[in-house]
């Protein structure tokens, strides 16, 4: 019976132990399967990278037990994407990188029945730029004026590429052409990536493209931006002025944060947050953001964030009805 | 020139190296059986091996990616041939004939040809990779809107001959294939269409792999089934040596559809709309259109085998110029590797050719050596493969079904797309009773939303007017060269008929 007891004893203290470890690792929540990274634009855009970017860094720095996978669900401005989280009601393993058509899409396209203010909101990455291009052979386009007489004369044969009729670089759009006066045709491409290619292949007129998306081009010398859409000049583009600069009373941001689909539980919320507040505080995160013109300034997370997306969502309903939704989706 | 060849050069000795070249082994093993699982997915495959390439310096990571990417396009023909289910979509057109030849006891035959084609297309496209590469970059910045349909449409009139005889069934294939892909939602303006009330599932459309798998996987069964009788059959598969020797010597038959399927897998490729479905699709159509004996194909044609499997392999080599140029990824796979060289602080773009020409060339080389790897693991284990076949059906029946509803539930991870699925299945048997071609229909499921896309991109920016299909010169091109295709198989038809009636007198 002794020879029993002696080697069962410490079994039944780490028995004990471990116990107690899993009763705290229960209320610590973690990923039992692998997260699905829905991102609600196509392959190759901005939100197309971050996302690869945030997998990457979530495993080099090893901070999830199971792998994050990136899906691209670009359909409809990004209603696919959104119909599909909403679906996921009270699903711990999906997260949603999201482009401002997340306020746009649901307002200008009612009958998709998606409430964004129900979702969960998880962190803020980063806030984006917008940043007028053309390609650089319009060598007589060097600036604002001559870009809008250009557009002028061409009329309805100037065409824009853009993400969607109701994605964010469409209302921009919108907002130009109401403040200009002018009218352009919007054509609609599945992602950021595929944008900047038609500029560079002169199968599009001009762009509002995120700097991530346009910056190698500009590099390489086939495309310019003429005017920035943000309060001050960006440190990647020091030469380039704001539309506030010249008088055009045009800002306009677009948030890349992680929400989760509605009823996700607390608890697995705050383990997101706390696993994108490591990616944000990241070296490499930030290197990110100083090389693609985005401000990584401020982490915003939980409840904070929920209070900034009802800010926003004001913001657009009110720009929308501003523009008018028709001017938007091009009815 | 000579710059290019050294840095290509260095390239596949870096590849060489002994870590380079474990990477290449072990990613090709592992794309291999990723690629012929159905379902399972080189995206899920890839992202749970992520963590595998931090250990190993950038250079050996993305070559360990490339490797997985090679291997499943390799992969996906194996469960094409001996299960009758596809891969990856890559691989539905290695189905047409693959599995009849593996029913009449040839799959020895058509997994050697998949296995030989696949390095031919390899080999030819690195070529072509290396001496067209930057002309090539800027040829596919002129594809706009126009040009991209006006490609839809040749890929299209590729297929018309496909149906055998009976135009109009083809046809009307087409046209079942293309109303299935509207479903979902609006692509231009966002709205939902066809979603039967509102059925969430149809949200995101029909997933071509729902598609394919219900009507290759579980229509063949259901015909199987009906032809059997339920009785037990067990395929005889000799193989010997001497066999893979007679196989790999039949080559000869099929080496010219071989190098036509990978000079189009390898330029389809290279445009960023199109990727390695539609090459392949496209290249098993022409095959067809101009085999002398097109009746032969469908039902076991070894050319039905490789004309495929050369494009698709030509094409995703051909698909990393988009990738490393533009920054536009083919395919979820590639998707994974542009997420590997952000992370490792690699931009894609114009420059990176001229930044980073060791990456870039590094990367050509060791898809060069895990072709020539992949080919050999391979060939080694076609007999494993093809013991899959002699295992009695009332065993491999039940497994094949597992498979299916495994491959249908994983793309979107919803019952709603099994059930759908096994409608597929259903309706598939029937339309192949009912005589109908379904090939075509698959083809107009994976080029409908593309040829959607550009077709109301392209009238956008014209305001309406169809004349940009002819006025430019590559959208021109093309559209003739489809008028040509549509008018070939009627033209031969009408002689046939001629010199029936001829005979007849």
């Amino acid at each position: 019976m002794k020879k029993f007891v002696k080697p069962l004893l410490p079994m039944v203290v780490a028995a004990t132990t471990a116990m107690t470890f899993s009763a705290s690792a229960l209320a610590e929540w973690s990923p039992r399967k692998p997260i699905e990274m829905i991102i609600m634009a196509g392959t190759g855009g901005g939100a197309d990278q971050i996302a690869r970017l945030i997998q990457g860094l979530i495993e080099k720095k090893d901070l999830s037990p199971r792998p994050v996978i990136p899906i691209n669900k670009p359909g409809g401005s990004g209603a696919e994407a959104l119909r599909y989280l909403q679906d996921k009601a009270g699903d711990d393993h999906t997260v949603l990188v999201t482009l401002n058509s997340f306020y746009t899409t649901p307002v200008i396209q009612k009958d998709l029945g998606v409430d964004v203010s129900k979702f969960t909101p998880i962190g803020r990455m980063a806030i984006d730029n917008f940043l007028l291009w053309v390609h650089t052979d319009d060598k007589d386009i060097t600036d604002l004026d001559s870009y809008v007489a250009a557009v002028k004369a061409a009329g309805i044969d100037w065409k824009v590429g853009g993400t969607g009729s109701g994605q964010e670089d469409s209302i921009l759009t919108a907002m130009m052409e109401k403040e200009f006066g002018y009218d352009v045709t919007y054509i609609p491409f599945p992602g950021g990536g595929t944008v900047a290619k038609n500029l560079v292949g002169k199968h599009i007129n001009s762009t509002v493209n995120n700097p991530a998306e346009q910056n190698e081009f500009y590099r390489a010398g086939n495309t310019k931006p003429l005017v920035q859409f943000t309060a001050e000049r960006l440190p990647a583009y020091p030469d380039i002025p704001t539309a506030k600069e010249l008088g055009i009373d045009i800002e306009y941001y677009m948030q890349r944060s992680l929400n989760g689909p509605p009823g996700m539980s607390a608890d697995a919320q705050a383990w997101y947050i706390d696993l994108f507040k490591q990616v944000f505080e990241s070296d490499e995160w930030q290197q990110f953001c100083v090389d693609d013109g985005l401000d990584c300034g401020e982490w915003s997370a939980g409840d904070d964030l929920a209070e900034f997306h009802t800010v926003q969502l004001k913001r657009h309903v009110d720009l929308i009805e501003a523009v008018g939704a028709a001017a938007i989706t091009g009815e | 020139m000579d710059s290019v060849l050294a840095l290509l050069g260095a390239g596949i000795l870096e590849a060489l190296q002994p870590l380079n070249l474990t990477m290449i082994i072990i990613g090709c093993a592992v794309g291999l059986l990723v690629g012929a699982m159905p379902g399972l997915g080189s995206v899920n495959g890839v992202a749970i091996l992520l963590p595998i390439t931090f250990l190993v310096p950038p250079t050996s990571a993305i070559i360990f990616l490339a490797a997985i990417y090679y291997g499943a396009m390799y992969g996906g023909a194996i469960s094409s041939i001996t299960l009758g289910i596809p891969g990856a979509s890559t691989a539905v057109a290695t189905v047409f004939d693959g599995r009849p030849l593996a029913q009449s006891g040839q799959a020895d035959k058509a997994l050697t040809a998949a296995a030989i084609a696949s390095f031919i297309g390899g080999t030819i496209s690195v070529v072509l990779f290396t001496l067209f590469a930057p002309p090539l970059a800027s040829f596919a910045l002129k594809f706009g809107p126009p040009e991209e349909f006006a490609l839809m449409l040749l890929a299209f009139a590729t297929f018309i001959g496909l149906g055998g005889d009976d135009i109009p069934k083809t046809i009307f294939s087409i046209l079942i294939g293309l109303v299935l892909a509207t479903i979902g939602l609006d692509i231009i303006s966002g709205k939902p269409r066809l979603i039967f009330g509102d059925i969430s599932g149809f949200m995101h459309g029909i997933n071509f792999l729902v598609l394919a798998i219900g009507i290759y996987g579980i229509g063949e069964m259901l015909w199987t089934l009906e032809t059997s009788q339920g009785k037990v059959t067990v395929h005889k598969v000799k193989m010997s040596f001497r066999s893979l020797i007679n196989n790999i010597k039949e080559v000869k038959s099929y080496i010219g559809t071989t190098t036509l399927g990978s000079v189009l897998g390898y330029f389809v490729g290279t445009l960023p709309a199109a990727g390695a479905t539609p090459a392949s699709l496209m290249s098993y159509g022409l095959a067809k259109t101009f085999s002398k004996d097109p009746d032969s194909f469908g039902k076991g044609n070894v050319a039905g085998v490789a004309a495929p499997e050369a494009a698709n392999n030509a094409a995703s080599t051909g698909s990393m110029l988009p990738m490393i140029t533009l920054g536009i990824p083919g395919s979820p796979t590639t998707a994974i590797l542009l997420g590997g060289m952000i992370i490792w602080g690699l931009r894609p773009g114009p420059l990176l050719f001229t930044e980073h020409p060791d990456f870039v060339w590094g990367l050509i080389g060791s898809l060069y050596i895990a072709n020539f790897v992949t080919l050999i693991i391979n060939l080694a284990f076609i007999p494993v493969f093809v013991k899959v076949l002699t295992m009695p059906f009332t065993i491999l029946a039940p497994v094949i079904y597992i498979l299916c509803i495994v491959g249908g539930y994983a793309p979107t991870q919803t019952m709603h797309d099994v059930w759908l699925m096994f409608l597929f299945g259903i309706v598939g048997y029937l339309l192949r009773k009912l005589n109908y071609p379904v090939a075509p229909a698959v083809l107009a499921i994976v080029l409908g939303p593309l040829a959607e896309r550009s077709l109301r991109q392209s009238l956008l920016a014209s305001h309406g007017d169809f004349s940009t299909f002819v006025t430019r010169p590559i959208s021109g091109t093309c559209v003739f060269l489809a008028v040509l295709l549509i008018a070939y198989p009627v033209y031969l038809k009408y002689k046939k008929r001629k010199a029936a009636a001829a005979a007849a007198v």
